[in-house]
Parts: C-alpha cells; sequence; structure tokens
C-alpha cells in the first residue's frame, strides 16, 4: 500500500543508467475492460504475431526436422506414404465407383492431400496453446503466435506433399488450365480459416479438455460425408444426397481449390457458401479469442 | 526512463477439477439448469488481492514470504503472462522475467536451437543471433553439447544454458526468482559477475528471495507478501527485522559484514 519508495534510492538512482524506453515496450494491462478494450488487445495480440513471423516460421520449420530428426528421408517420408496411400486407395476406388482411373487419381490426390491439410488445421489447432505450456508460463507473448505456427507448420508439410499432386496429374498427363490461378484466392481463404480454427479449437480445448476427440470424430464422419474419395457427380441427381455437396462447409472448401485445378466448372454458389461459412467462422474465433485471451495463461 | 505501477491488482487461479474440464459434463449441467449453481460454487484461489505499489528507476525490490505467499505468481503477473481479473497494471520499459531454469526451452530441441529461438523472439538481427549463440555457449561450457537436444543434459547444464541465455540480454526491468542464485560453488562463482553486471544494469530490479543475505547485498526496498496480500513495504531493514526471527535477522547481517559488504543498496 506505500506508494513512496523508501530512502536511499536516490543514491541508486545515479549509478543506473538510464535508457528510453521505446513504445513497444510500454504496456498496460487492466482487468474486466470494456469490449473495446478487449478487441484492442485482441488485435494488437495478432499484431505482435505478425512482427514476429521469423520466429513463427524458426518455429515450424524446428517442429517438422524435430519430428524426422534421425530418419533418412527426413520429411519426404510424409511425401512417399501419401503417394503409396493414394496409388493403392485410387486404383481400388476407381474400381468400386467404376469411374476412369485417369481422371479418378488426379482427383483423389487432390482430394485427400488437402483433406490432409484440413484436418491436421482442426487436430493440431486444437491443441496449439496445450503444446505451448511451457512457452506460454515463461514469457509473454502473443498468443495467437501459436495458432500461425500451426498454419504455418501445417502448410511446410502440405508442400511436401505436393509433389505428389505433379507427379499423378504427370503420369496422367493432366495439365491444369488457366483457371487454376483461382486456388490464389483459393488458398487465401485456407490460410485466413486454419488461422481462425485454430484459436477457436485451441482456446476450447484449453479450458475443457475433452474437445480434441470431439473434434476427431466429426472430422471422421466429415470425411465420408464429404466428396473426398467419392466424386461429387455420384449424387447429381439423388435429391437430398446433394445436401451434402451444397450446404456442407468442407466440400465447398475443397471444391474451391480443386475445382479450378481440374478444370471442372466452378460454380459462383461454391464461393458463396466457402465466404459464408468462413465469416461465421472468423466472427466467432474473433468473439471466443478477445474473451478468452487474458484467461489462457491460466487454463494451460 | 522505466516504470512499474500496479493498483489494486488481483489474481485469482480457477480450480478446475476433472468434472469442471469436460465439455460434456458442462453441456449437461447447462440442459438440466445446473450451470448457474456450478458457476457460483466454482472454487477460486486469491493469489492476489489489493496489489498496490509502484517502481522507478533505481528501485530494487525484494519480494519475501512464506512459501504459497503469492511472490512467484506477482512476478509472473509483473512480466504480464498472468492478466489480472481486478485492477490494471502499467509497465514501462523492457522486461524480461527469469522465473525458472527452463525458460520455456523446448527440450527436444537441441541448445543452439533453443538460443536461435530466444533471439528470434527478441527480434535479433542475424549477426546478433550467432553472437548471441557464441556468448552463450562459451559461458555455458556446453561445448558439443550445444547441438544435442536439451533433453539429454543434466540439471546443472539446463542452469547454466538457461543461466547464460537469461544473462546474455540487457533488460530495463529484471525480474528474477530466486533459482538464479543457486547452484554450485564453482558455477555460482563464475556466473556471480555476470548476474552483478545484468542486475546492475537493469533499471528497475524485482527479486524473490528466501535467503535474506541476497536480500540485503542487493534490494533497497522490500515488499513482504502474506495470503496474496501486501503485509509490509519498506527498507529491507525495517521488512526483515520483523520478518524475520531476531536472531535470524542478526546472522544475517553478520553474514553480510563477514563477506565486507555494506548494506548501501
Amino acid at each position: 500500500m506505500n506508494m513512496t519508495s523508501p530512502p536511499g534510492r536516490d543514491a541508486v538512482q545515479a549509478l543506473v543508467p538510464e535508457t528510453p524506453v521505446s513504445p513497444e515496450n510500454r504496456l498496460t494491462i487492466a482487468a474486466a475492460p470494456n469490449w473495446a478494450s478487449r478487441v484492442k488487445a485482441e488485435f494488437s495480440d495478432i499484431f505482435g504475431t505478425a512482427h514476429l513471423w521469423r520466429l513463427v516460421w524458426t518455429l515450424s520449420v524446428f517442429d517438422i526436422q524435430q519430428r524426422y530428426r534421425g530418419s533418412i528421408l527426413g520429411p519426404f517420408w510424409l511425401t512417399l506414404s501419401t503417394g503409396v496411400m493414394i496409388g493403392a486407395m485410387g486404383f481400388i476406388y476407381a474400381g468400386l465407383f467404376h469411374e476412369d482411373v485417369q481422371t479418378y487419381l488426379p482427383f483423389l490426390s487432390l482430394s485427400l492431400i488437402l483433406w490432409n491439410l484440413l484436418s491436421a488445421f482442426t487436430a493440431e489447432g486444437s491443441t496449439c496453446f496445450l503444446q505451448s505450456e511451457p512457452m506460454i508460463r515463461a514469457m509473454r507473448m502473443p498468443l495467437s503466435m501459436h495458432a500461425a505456427r500451426v498454419v504455418v507448420r501445417n502448410i511446410l508439410v502440405f508442400a511436401h506433399n505436393i509433389v505428389v499432386i505433379v507427379v499423378v496429374f504427370a503420369i496422367m498427363h493432366r495439365m491444369p488450365g488457366p483457371d487454376s490461378l483461382m486456388i490464389i484466392p483459393g488458398f487465401a481463404l485456407w490460410i485466413v480459416d486454419a488461422f481462425a480454427i485454430s484459436l477457436l479449437l485451441g482456446v476450447f480445448c484449453a479450458r475443457f479438455r475433452d474437445i480434441p476427440p470431439i473434434v476427431g470424430s466429426i472430422m471422421q464422419i466429415a470425411f465420408f460425408v464429404t466428396p473426398i474419395i467419392w466424386s461429387p457427380a455420384i449424387l447429381e441427381h439423388r435429391g437430398i444426397g446433394t445436401v451434402l455437396i451444397t450446404y456442407n462447409p468442407f466440400a465447398a472448401l475443397l471444391e474451391i481449390i480443386r475445382g479450378p485445378l481440374l478444370g471442372s466448372p466452378l460454380h459462383l454458389s461454391t464461393w458463396v457458401v466457402a465466404l459464408g461459412y468462413s465469416s461465421v467462422l472468423i466472427m466467432a474465433a474473433g468473439l471466443i479469442f478477445s474473451i478468452a485471451r487474458p484467461r489462457i495463461a491460466y487454463w494451460v | 526512463m522505466s516504470s512499474i505501477n500496479m493498483s489494486n491488482v488481483a489474481v485469482s487461479f480457477p480450480l478446475y477439477h476433472s468434472e469442471s474440464r469436460s465439455l460434456k459434463k458442462a453441456v449437461f449441467a447447462a440442459a438440466s439448469g445446473r450451470l448457474g449453481k456450478d458457476e457460483k460454487k466454482r472454487v477460486v484461489v486469491e493469489a492476489l488481492r489489493h496489489v498496490s505499489f509502484s517502481l522507478q528507476t533505481g528501485d530494487r525490490l525484494g519480494l519475501v514470504g512464506s512459501n504459497g505467499a503469492g511472490k512467484t505468481t506477482l512476478l509472473r503477473t509483473l512480466a504480464g503472462i498472468y492478466e489480472p481479473v481486478d485492477g490494471r497494471i502499467s509497465i514501462n520499459g523492457k522486461v524480461t522475467a527469469l522465473l525458472d531454469p527452463g525458460q520455456g526451452m523446448n527440450p527436444e530441441l537441441t541448445g543452439r536451437e533453443n538460443i536461435r529461438l530466444r533471439g528470434l523472439f527478441d527480434r535479433l538481427s542475424p549477426r546478433q543471433i550467432s553472437q548471441l549463440e557464441e556468448d552463450v555457449a562459451e559461458f555455458a561450457e556446453l561445448d558439443q553439447f550445444l547441438d544435442l537436444p536439451v533433453r539429454t543434459y543434466s540439471s546443472g547444464m539446463v542452469v547454466r544454458l538457461g543461466f547464460g541465455l537469461a544473462t546474455s540480454i540487457k533488460p530495463q526491468i529484471l525480474l528474477m526468482d530466486e533459482w538464479l542464485m543457486a547452484g554450485d560453488a564453482n558455477f555460482m562463482d563464475k556466473a556471480k559477475q555476470r548476474l552483478e553486471t545484468m542486475v546492475k544494469g537493469a533499471e528497475i530490479l524485482v527479486l524473490s528471495s528466501h535467503s535474506p543475505n541476497i536480500i540485503l547485498q542487493w534490494c533497497n526496498r522490500v515488499i513482504w507478501m502474506d495470503k496474496g496480500t501486501v503485509k509490509m513495504d519498506s527498507t529491507p531493514q525495517e521488512v526483515l527485522s520483523s520478518y524475520l526471527s531476531p536472531e535470524q535477522y542478526a546472522e544475517a547481517n553478520d553474514m553480510l559484514a563477514l563477506r565486507g559488504l555494506t548494506v548501501t543498496m
């Protein structure tokens, strides 16, 4: 309670070198703030992450190196195992669905690799804060950095798998047309969504520990009801079944990247659905993160 | 000019037992209208209550108090890790918090990689980072261990690495838990000078310690924490003479005199 300094301070003060305080080192934390300051703190957290992009990148690279430390092929094990799986599944399911391997294999390789990316975002996003507990409790840093790390790490994994897609397209003599430029806005949306879902699930999983298995089983169901191993053409004239394609957020997100590369016509409605679900997701993540951000250090 | 201002700060920890950690239970409780009751019954540990003080350049604050009095929580709150549930903190100055030897290092990564991450966190340039690496490696004497994962280190090596890393940074505000003062005699001799340079260079020091010697040696102001509140805030002599038993206080003063140190700071 004593707000005055004890005597003897002036003597020390002369000995201490004084350096100016840069604005970035000024910080005020107030409890129970209003919405405006909560959102402001949230944005400064996210900008802080952007400033630390070199740290985020290095952490992600280390994550991957660490996973494959001591193996000869290193991260290319990812490429190899994905390639083998797609090769095996491609021929079996092309037979089961009576599809032409020439068209089915490029479809399957794109779908599966994109789906692996998407489910990795949800699975690893769930544990983004829990996993970084030692860091969170050791020093103050932007918390959204842990979500950004999940996004960058999995994009790096995905980059290894692109090789498989290229090889499949080359073997099947498929050449993506000029439409494929549409994957650029598509990927931009994926990255924003991945960041949002990591923040959202990360917060929930820090508070409620039984969420990761729930997320896992939802994604398992989503895998089967989304056109990933089966082509959307199968359901074309099946009435109610088309709901699985039209209003399925996963189907829309997959299609905005897969469609342009396969040269299939991309409907505006697909983008509308993808953007609609994404804005709901982003708003939910923004809301939840702004409320929970000060509490995360207590939860992990 | 660095400063810290805490006004009426409160920090409380929610105590989650396994039931409240479950979403399923929370949903069923809400559905059966039990959530409201649950909310009020939630057990909370009030780790800090009505803590107010301000520090300016030149202040060397020591924190004393029994285990669980809130010293480490106060350090974490000053570092901005725990955000208060009540009150307001203003911190002006670059803060370095040395709270435990691990310092958020990833045990799966090598010593060198951990040093690099710290450098990137402080937004050092690649050249400064390699300088940091050299500096820490030389001090910690890890040699070839620097390229092995930190989990293979002995606990002494972890302390050396953590210490070297911590003391290579020049903070304006330095928050320290007493682990830095612990270590084998051989190491402490070497570490002492490095630590002194850093402590003297810092504009504000907040140090939590159980050792009256260290408090008398380093601090010019002491706060006695008790059950999450400030019990006493005054000069080291005044606080320690009531915090310690008369014999302990006399002994601490004797030790200090024996070492030829005067209580000038």
